[in-house]
């Protein structure tokens, strides 16, 4: 299946990604498109995840077209 | 009920104003506002300006989202919502929520709700110039 991956904030500038398509084979999880995305260790500040813009737990499932994105705490307003 | 992201500076009385005269006169007897401007220190930094991200779409949904909860949960007759996202300058307006109800309790609850939870679940991101640099910021008090 193909999925969009977004990063944000200092997350984007961190692992240098910004959006990207990505193949990646079923069943899978935030947590495991993550993986494939960045081939690295989450940093050991915390991360967030959405899913079709939608907050998420990294253990959520993904399917097919989804828009997964990963973002540093939330800090607006 | 309404959610605006803006790119340019905003002036909260003018955004305020020009909402409420959408109205109708004596639909609501109490409106709360809040307003968050851009200070100048932030954690014994001088700061400088400030780039404020966010993400498309999500931000708006989010926004929506939050902006019906208040509405049903304290009986608002309206709420405003309006955040500026791009490069904000010392003093700046950051964000205006407004909340308009039949009685104060309700105004009040609900303006505070609007921004307590647009500070947890809007995605938006702030970066801070500073003397020496840039600078994310980690934690949303």
């Amino acid at each position: 299946m193909t999925v969009t991956v977004k990063f944000f904030a200092r997350l984007r500038e961190d692992m240098n990604i910004e959006n990207m398509s990505l193949d990646i084979p079923v069943p899978t999880d935030a947590r495991s498109v993550w993986a494939a995305a960045t081939g690295r260790k989450m940093p050991e500040y915390d991360i967030f995840c959405a899913i079709n813009q939608a907050h998420a737990h990294l253990d959520h499932m993904v399917n097919d077209g989804d828009e997964v994105a990963f973002f540093p705490q939330i800090t607006g307003g | 009920m309404s959610v605006k992201i803006v790119t340019a500076p905003f002036d909260p009385q003018d955004e305020l104003q020009q909402y409420q005269k959408q109205l109708r006169p004596g639909c609501f007897g109490a409106m709360t506002s809040f307003v968050g401007t851009l200070r100048d220190f932030n954690n014994d930094s001088t700061v400088l300006s400030m780039q404020l991200e966010h993400y498309p779409g999500m931000t708006e949904k989010q926004l929506d989202a939050i902006a019906k909860m208040a509405k049903t949960q304290w009986q608002l007759e309206a709420t405003l919502l309006v955040h500026r996202v791009g490069k904000i300058r010392i003093g700046e307006p950051i964000v205006l929520t407004v909340a308009w109800a039949t009685h104060r309790d309700a105004a009040f609850a609900g303006c505070r709700y609007l921004i307590d939870k647009l500070k947890t679940d809007a995605p938006f991101w702030k970066k801070e110039q500073l003397n020496n640099g840039t600078r994310w910021v980690s934690n949303n008090t």
